[in-house]
């Protein structure tokens, strides 16, 4: 260390070091993503070499790209259709959510008052009871509703768990309102209910934007309850359609699977990247004391 | 006998009429929180609760999925799973992923932050990149790997000969032991972005004085790591481990689509097999026997997660 040259040299290593860490981790993260994009692109006689080929390198293309797999996916398959069920469940969903956890957001963060901590954490807390609990008891209810093979059951099952989080969501974001602005509008004269329609809701937006892409990229990820409801490929959503019925037999397609996976994964990936700040703030708020 | 408004002299009706008139509904803040509130604790109460109270109701019962009769057993079910080599399996797979899985993910996550917090050039797509794992739909995510991890045509297997690491062959989903591995890669892929996200809010928090306090004081940077760090981010650092073991614990997908429980029902967790017997086998009861077993682990992690959130709040 006494020595500049040395002090260099090891500044330098440092370095190296770092960026050598950073790629591990992304090469780590971005791997899977990788292998699902060149196997869509690959030919047949490209992608299915035995791995004890050794002369063969997997990791790039050794024949010209393709566009079979997709062809195949979009026109051969119901793809366009799990993706239609899935914007309809998607939809209506989301739909219920905003109407169901905004005003209890607002409720819990401001209204109920000593309740609003405890009943906040009680709301969270039933987040945490996982659909692994809950299928068997639901697959009861639904047959008894007679809702078996029907969207119907994902529309009503899947709130339970967009609400409790987006609830949670919500009500830190309305502690981050300041108190000061909406006792203003009071004081001129509005009515609590006008406040927050007025003022807080306009000054919420980003919030329920968030609540909107975290319950629809929730319903696009969820796949217990999709499987105990919908047995029939028709009604199928994405994550279920993809993993279970684009297989014949044992024989998987592998090309069009990879795309599929690649081409739903993302833009819900680049949506979630693009509001993980914000639901991280939210999250914390939710957590600290307004 | 309606008298006169005005029956008192120097009286003016018309503040008291004012007042009345904003005392309505949308003023009356107790009324309008329960209003506001009621739907969310109706869905809750009635599509959590109650399926709540009807999964134990049914672990005691001997109810198919055929029909809809309900019969009370006792502890019939719980007598007969004690006795099941299977659900032994299931119950210590359940732990022995969640907690070597968690394990692995607390030393990344905290590696990958400290990555992180560094300056250094394409920092940010570094960030975006690690929370794809995190981001992508479970379900499509493990069918990437399980064609990675495919019998004849997996690229670990190929990159591992080809640098002569491997001699033989692994078949992934054949042998216990590599299925293990494989379940437990996936799962520490998929929650350690969340796990470093967290931890990297939780080391944007701690006050630069007392960074800079301890490097003037000399401290080295493992020092730092252990005596001031480490100890400063342990709560926020349990929040993101306790939210992977619930993730982990409860996971279904993963498990299901990578092996079905298999080879030879090695690597059956709770969830799965409470699928396995609930619903592809038609016995309800047993089946929500078998997910009943979740409940202790949820707890323990529940009671923590409180205990935290308290502390975090004396602290502030």
């Amino acid at each position: 260390m006494r020595r500049p040259p040395l002090r260099k040299a090891l500044k330098v290593l440092k370095r190296a070091l770092l960026y050598a860490a950073a790629g591990a981790f992304a090469v780590f993260a971005v791997f899977p993503f990788y292998w699902m994009l060149i196997t869509a692109f690959k030919q047949n006689r490209d992608l299915y070499v035995g791995a004890t080929n050794l002369q063969h390198v997997p990791w790039i293309f050794n024949d010209p790209p393709t566009l079979d797999h997709v062809r195949l996916l979009f026109f051969g398959t119901p793809y366009l259709l799990w993706l239609r069920n899935t914007a309809f469940v998607g939809g209506l969903v989301v739909l219920i959510t905003l109407l169901v956890s905004v005003p209890a957001g607002y409720s819990l963060a401001r209204l109920v008052g000593r309740w609003g901590e405890r009943l906040g954490i009680g709301v969270f807390l039933t987040y945490l009871v996982p659909p692994t609990l809950l299928f068997i008891p639901f697959a009861r209810v639904i047959s008894w509703l007679g809702l078996q093979n029907s969207l119907g059951a994902l529309v009503l099952i899947y709130p339970t768990f967009t609400i409790p989080f987006c609830t949670w969501l919500m009500m830190g974001f309305f502690r981050s309102v300041p108190r000061d602005i909406e006792e203003q509008g009071m004081i001129d004269g509005y009515s609590r209910l006008a406040v927050i329609g007025k003022v807080v809701l306009p000054l919420a937006v980003p919030g329920m934007l968030t609540v909107v892409i975290f319950a629809f990229t929730l319903v696009m990820q969820e796949f217990v309850y999709a499987l105990t409801f919908i047995s029939q490929v028709e009604r199928m959503t994405i994550s279920l359609g993809v993993p279970v019925a684009l297989v014949r037999g044992d024989v998987f397609y592998w090309g069009s699977l990879m795309a599929a996976c690649f081409i739903t994964s993302l833009p819900i990936a680049i949506a979630y990247s693009a509001f993980i700040d914000r639901f991280i703030v939210g999250l914390t708020a939710g957590a600290v004391k307004g | 006998m309606r008298g006169p408004v005005a029956v008192r002299p120097g009286l003016t009706l018309a503040p008291p009429t004012v007042r009345f008139a904003r005392r309505t509904l949308a003023d009356r803040e107790g009324v309008l929180g329960t209003l506001m509130l009621l739907p969310a604790l109706a869905y809750v109460i009635l599509l959590v609760g109650v399926p709540f109270v009807l999964a134990i109701l049914l672990s005691f019962s001997s109810a198919t999925a055929g029909s809809l009769e309900f019969s009370w057993v006792g502890l019939r079910n719980f007598q007969v799973l004690l006795g099941d080599v299977q659900f032994h399996r299931a119950v210590w797979n359940t732990l022995r992923f969640m907690l070597i899985s968690q394990l692995l993910v607390m030393v990344l996550a905290t590696a990958a932050a400290h990555v992180l917090d560094a300056a250094f050039v394409g920092k940010r797509v570094v960030r975006s990149l690690l929370l794809l794992p995190w981001a992508a739909p479970v379900a499509l995510a493990s069918m990437a790997w399980v064609w990675i991890f495919d019998s004849t045509f997996s690229v670990v297997n190929w990159t591992a000969k080809k640098i002569g690491l491997l001699h033989g062959w692994w078949y992934w989903f054949g042998d216990p032991g590599l299925a293990t591995a494989a379940i437990i890669t996936v799962h520490v892929w998929r929650t350690f972005p969340f796990a470093t996200v967290v931890v990297l809010a939780g080391m944007s928090a701690i006050p630069q004085e007392i960074r800079e306090a301890a490097l003037i004081d000399g401290a080295g940077f493992w020092r730092r790591l252990w005596g001031v760090q480490l100890p400063m981010l342990l709560p926020v650092v349990t929040v993101a481990v306790l939210f992977g073991l619930v993730f982990t614990a409860t996971d279904f997908s993963v498990v299901w689509l990578l092996t079905r429980g298999g080879p030879y029902n090695s690597t059956h967790v709770l969830s799965t097999l409470a699928f396995q017997r609930g619903i592809l086998g038609a016995s309800l009861g047993q089946g929500a026997a078998v997910a009943i077993f979740l409940l202790p682990i949820l707890l323990v992690v529940a009671v923590l997660m409180l205990r935290v959130a308290r502390r975090a709040e004396v602290g502030v």
